[in-house]
């Protein structure tokens, strides 16, 4: 299972959710590869799933995977209840 | 690596817009000799071309450019608000904590980064940044992280 943390330069607050999402789906159980990326890197890169904001969700409409809004980035809580729904 | 240290902290500055707020805490940056003066131009620039997608949580921005846009080393700044300023976020306005991220291509970047992200992901150290009476007071928020 392959995870795309994205945002919009792919250097910074991808990073911070990947942080967070590599801790929820350990504390689920559950193995994936997770990385980070830009927007523009993540409409040609295949994965499963993509964990992302709101406002770069529009922009990846169409991607073959499923899209993940996170609104708080820092809350483990919303990222576990996000993830147990679409996995 | 500069982490938050008291240079790098305005308490209840005033902005008036997004852009001022994002601003000030590039200015922070620059003053404390961890990124060049257009560094703040491009955080601008990033937002006006790619939105307010770095506010992050509730009241929580983390504007940033890339390393080449001028950075000199890897640091974090913050900027509190004395009146919480509108970025556009569909769910997350409006901002209050401003925390602006010089990040470099080197591992120091990534320390950085999980360093703010523990301390944000804690909501008790939320309200304490929001709560500090100074400067002093954020640094035994980061300290306990620390630790």
């Amino acid at each position: 299972m392959k995870v795309l943390c994205v945002c919009g330069l792919g250097q910074g607050t991808s990073l911070i959710l990947r942080m967070n999402v590599e801790n929820v789906l350990s504390a689920m159980g559950v193995s994936a590869d997770v990385e980070h990326t830009d927007v523009s890197t993540a409409s040609g890169t295949a994965a499963d799933y993509i964990i992302t904001s709101h406002e770069l969700a529009q922009s990846l409409e169409g991607h073959s995977a499923r899209i993940i809004v996170v609104n708080n980035y820092f809350d483990n809580d919303e990222i576990k209840q996000k993830l147990g729904e679409a996995l | 690596m500069k982490f938050l240290e008291p240079p790098l902290i305005a308490l209840d500055a005033e902005a008036a817009s997004a852009e001022e707020a994002i601003r000030l805490a590039g200015a922070l940056l620059t003053e404390a000799g961890a990124a060049e003066a257009r560094y703040a131009d491009a955080m601008v620039d990033s937002y006006r071309e790619r939105g307010p997608y770095f506010v992050l949580a509730p009241s929580i921005a983390l504007p940033h450019a890339r390393a080449q846009d001028g950075v000199i080393e890897a640091a974090v700044s913050f900027v509190r608000l004395k009146e919480p300023v509108v970025f556009g976020h569909s769910a997350n306005d409006p901002v209050q904590l401003v925390f602006a991220l010089g990040g470099s291509d080197s591992g120091e970047h990534i320390a950085l980064l999980r360093q703010l992200t523990t301390l944000l992901s804690n909501p008790a150290h939320l309200e304490q940044f929001k709560q500090a009476a100074d400067v002093e007071a954020i640094q035994q928020i980061i300290r306990g992280n620390e630790q």
